[in-house]
């Protein structure tokens, strides 16, 4: 893998990105990037797309949010093929469910640049709105700085979002080219590492020296997956425990008032159209007092935990962990947490990992003529 | 618990299983009335909501059964349906479900004594397990 290091001065790693960026902007091969930035005179930071390398100054990937998944612009960027390649800044959560879209067909991989850096973690949306106020650009630097040399990343009593403390992917390993934070000296460096034969040509054209990948970021890595880790079995074992009867789910969607934020926000919810806002669920007025006279009574809106265990079925497969789902719920709800959970069991059950490979074929796009017999038959014969 | 008659919604594909169930009808063969046939084109085309809403609905179990591997009319839609069984065994007993709830087999249009034991083992079955929990409680 080609790897190489650029330097930093004074530990201002936005100032270095942001020239990376632009030395990107600048190859002739690339028409644009797309990279999250402070919109002017706000501290919201969006997704850009970026043509002209002076609009660069606002750059910022490393704020703690993501106030979307930005999956879901990169699959609206690659719908159809459109002519330049453009690189786009991700996070590993990002990525993986790009990954994800382009085998539901639903993007193109092949004019897009992956670029991914290492991941710190974000506050919920509404959390980091809160947190960064007005002062937004320092917040950033005093995060990464404090996130790289471990110290405890709660400001003003919020903390990190819980999918991002469960989440065991902080590397873009799936990235063309890898900006690398961990187990490197980012007072001085950044890492920049080639993943793919893609990110090698870039890395090519862009003259850069190459070294070796510092011999502490495996350890380093290896060990922020394992707290990681530790927290999502925990979160896991917690969840599937408030969740294992239908007497619980009721009470943990309790407050859901179907406004069906959580499948908007998926980055892995493909439908186009989703059955739970069709006529299909538009039922008869009549309809609803059969419902109620047959026991009394029915919680309007009906159809809650109907649509869950759907989404279930349908996004579980593909489900990245990136905590979107959470983020958009008004009644905060723990969706992430459960959606997780969920789809631990239904990845792990076809051996699949959501954003691993875009060569790993959909669990439920494939069959095999001789697999699963265990789900076929009444249990106590062994031909039925 | 001795008088509990559950219900068994069965998706049957036309072309197999519910021909069976024709001719165990046929043949005389008796077999619990407490099985509701709803007969698809496909096991292929019972989409997992189905499913999910049967059992949220109270049904005690489902089945879903249709033509065996090599003989399904569409080609492959029984081994579809065998991934999809797959990941709901994998959602629902997360939430309660005993697995033995839903039930995937392949019974060819021929074998109407088969169609007739399979419904007879599966009501025995579900009547050791008891209701099914969605029955009393007010789905949310
Ligand atoms: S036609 Fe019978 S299972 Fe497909």
């Amino acid at each position: 893998m080609k790897t190489a290091k650029i330097n930093v001065n004074d530990g201002d790693l936005l100032t270095t990105l942001r020239d990376f960026f632009r030395s990107i902007l600048q190859l002739e091969d690339i028409s644009a990037i797309l990279v999250p930035q402070h919109l002017p005179a706000t501290n919201v930071v969006m997704p850009t797309l970026v043509t002209d390398p002076e609009q660069l100054n606002g750059t910022d990937p490393l704020a703690p949010v993501f106030p979307l998944n930005a999956a879901k612009i990169v699959s609206r960027l690659t719908r159809k093929p459109m002519g330049a390649k453009v690189a786009v800044v991700l996070r590993p959560c990002e990525i993986r469910a790009f990954v994800e879209l382009v085998k539901l067909k639903q993007g193109r991989i092949e004019e897009v640049l992956l670029v991914g850096i290492d991941c710190l973690g974000a506050f919920k949306n509404g959390d980091y709105i809160q947190i960064a106020g007005k002062k937004e650009a320092e917040f950033t630097s005093s995060f990464y700085k404090d996130a790289l040399s471990g110290k405890k990343l709660t400001f003003e009593g919020f903390d990190l979002a819980p999918a991002c403390k469960a989440c065991e992917n902080p590397i873009p390993d799936g990235a063309d080219i890898l900006i690398g934070l961990f187990g490197v000296d980012t007072n001085n460096q950044l890492l920049i590492q080639a993943r793919t034969p893609k990110g090698e040509t870039l890395y090519e054209t862009l003259d850069l020296s190459d070294t070796e990948e510092p011999p502490e970021r495996p350890a380093v890595v290896e060990s922020l997956v394992a707290e990681r880790t530790a927290y999502r079995d925990k979160m896991f074992a917690e969840t599937a425990e408030a969740t294992n009867s239908l007497e619980k789910l009721n009470i943990y969607f309790a407050e859901c008032v179907n406004c069906y934020n959580c499948r908007v926000a998926c980055p892995v919810c493909y439908c186009k159209e989703c059955v739970f806002v069709t006529d299909v669920f538009n039922h008869d007025p009549v309809q609803y007092l059969r419902w109620a006279n047959r026991k009394g009574v029915i919680k309007m809106p009906t159809d809650t935990v109907f649509y869950h265990l759907t989404r279930m079925a349908h996004m579980s497969t593909s489900c990245v962990g990136c905590g979107q789902c959470t983020n958009a719920c008004p009644n905060d709800i723990p969706v992430m947490e459960l959606f997780r959970t969920v789809s631990y069991h239904t990845q792990n059950a076809f051996e699949y990992e959501a954003g691993r490979s875009i060569e790993d074929d959909l669990p439920l796009s494939v069959f095999r003529e001789d697999e699963l017999a265990e789900v076929v038959g009444i249990g106590n014969h062994c031909n039925l | 618990m001795a008088n509990f008659e559950p219900t068994i919604i069965a998706f049957v594909c036309n072309w197999c299983t519910y021909t069976a169930a024709d001719l165990a009808g046929t043949a005389r063969l008796g077999y619990p009335a407490n099985v509701r046939l709803i007969r698809v084109m496909c096991t292929g085309m019972v989409d997992p909501k189905y499913v999910i809403k049967a059992l949220l609905e109270g049904a005690d179990a489902v089945l879903v059964s249709g033509c065996h591997p090599g003989d399904c009319h569409y080609i492959n839609g029984n081994f579809k349906a065998r991934r999809r069984i797959k990941l709901l065994k994998e959602i629902l007993p997360q939430f309660g479900f005993g697995e033995e709830r839903l039930r995937l087999t392949w019974i060819g249009a021929s074998d109407g004594i088969q169609f007739a034991e399979t419904i007879h083992s599966m009501v025995a079955q579900i009547k050791t397990l008891g209701p099914n929990e969605a029955k009393a409680t007010m789905v949310i």
